[in-house]
């Protein structure tokens, strides 16, 4: 299991599109992706769970990934928050 | 551990039957007391003197009889036990049926920053609402990946991996006239460990759905306000997972599965899922079969109690013919 904690670093936060690049870097992989904020802990691979932890600006977020492809997708997610979502 | 102050208390917006009609009259300073248990406290006891096993963490509930038991400190002039009361840093006193204390209560209450809320409801009505209020707060809870629809009455909890079509067979259900609580995410919650509740996660954002291929949906616009629910009690658990052809699947379902969320069993059903399998009949039938259970009918062990029945009947009249044949 790898586990991160990355901080969102855009503006308006993870809104419906950051949310759509997450799930979608995500189900590239095979390894499961939670995603935890405080005492909320969801599934990276659904849309709708993304939005629901109402991540705004700066709030920090423990991602920890887990399966054979473990690693690469945790440095996947990391570079999505890295890019600010392309925003 | 989850908290909530008396602001919050006195904020809190509850359906009318449940209101707790409270106002604050003194001690504004202890606005921002937590209350940290779910615990009510008439303080007669400590009142009387009497301090041992005193839970001073918990709301103090003044009724008519702590009200008249005070009412008669105060003409004889004694408030030692008022004022030790209040230095134990009580969260807050609520008084019943709109009682108002002396002022020198309101002084004691102001210098330790307690405060004093009113209350117009009775004794045993208020502390009814407030131990609800309490028990709702400090519910232990969970959050989990999966949907919650209420099928006839049933609130039945939909789990499974991502795509395996949770929220496509939701979306058919509720096509069908049953109800969406809550795609993706439900908020689990032990209500005195014998209910397990569940809801949205955000009141903003339940009723939405995400179906691949469409986006995200609102499913109170689509379909109307009513095929929602706000909340609904857990009562089945429906599994889907991908058809594995080397795992044997319950065929006739004799024996009941069960999952313990949050220390409360729920019955559960792994049901596998094919290319032409319709998953929704299949689970408005479970949760037809569930509502028959908690009715005391269990189709498959009459079923099998039938069966043992007819076997009895006809080994007995094979014996008969048996007879018959040898005279």
């Amino acid at each position: 299991m790898v586990s991160k904690e990355l901080v969102v670093c855009n503006r308006a936060g993870i809104h419906a599109r950051p949310a759509a690049m997450i799930v979608k870097v995500a189900n590239k992989f095979k390894s499961d992706l939670f995603m935890i904020k405080e005492d909320m802990k969801i599934n990276g691979k659904s849309i709708m769970g993304v939005i629901t932890l109402g991540a705004g600006y700066k709030s920090k977020i423990l991602i920890s990934c887990e399966g054979e492809d473990e690693k690469d997708m945790a440095d996947a997610i990391e570079k999505l928050f890295e890019n600010r979502f392309e925003e | 551990m989850t908290t909530c102050s008396i602001l919050e208390l006195l904020d809190i917006d509850l359906k009318e039957q449940n209101k707790l009609q409270l106002s604050c009259i003194a001690g504004r300073l202890g606005l921002s007391n937590k209350i940290t248990s779910s615990k009510i406290s008439r303080p007669g006891l400590p009142l009387s003197g009497y301090f041992e096993a005193f839970a001073g963490e918990a709301v103090q509930v003044f009724g008519h009889g702590e009200q008249s038991y005070v009412t008669m400190l105060e003409e004889k002039g004694d408030y030692k036990n008022i004022e030790k009361l209040f230095s134990y840093n009580v969260p807050c006193c609520i008084f019943t049926h709109s009682f108002m204390p002396s002022n020198k209560i309101i002084e004691i209450a102001e210098n330790s920053g307690t405060p004093i809320l009113q209350t117009t409801l009775i004794s045993s009505d208020f502390s009814r609402h407030l131990y609800q209020l309490l028990d709702e707060i400090f519910a232990p809870t969970k959050t989990i990946h999966g949907v919650l629809v209420e099928v006839y009455g049933i609130g039945v909890l939909i789990t499974g991996d991502s795509g395996v079509g949770k929220s496509e067979t939701a979306l058919e259900l509720i096509e069908r006239g049953h109800r969406l609580i809550s795609d993706d995410t439900v908020k689990l919650r032990n209500l005195g460990s014998t209910y397990l509740i569940g809801s949205g996660e955000n009141p903003v954002l339940a009723h939405h759905m995400e179906i691949r291929g469409i986006g995200i949906i609102n499913l109170a616009n689509i379909f109307g306000v009513g095929a929602i629910r706000e909340k609904k009690q857990i009562q089945l658990m429906v599994h889907l997972e991908e058809w594995d052809s080397t795992k044997s699947y319950d065929r006739v379902g004799e024996d009941t599965m069960s999952e313990t969320l949050l220390g409360i069993a729920v019955a559960k059903l792994i049901i596998p899922v094919k290319p032409g399998r319709n998953i929704p009949i299949i689970i408005e039938t479970a949760a037809r079969n569930e509502r028959l259970k908690q009715l005391g009918y269990f189709s498959a062990k009459e079923f099998d109690q039938n069966v043992l029945k007819w076997f009895e009947s006809e080994a007995a009249r094979k014996m008969y013919y048996i007879n018959e044949e040898n005279t």
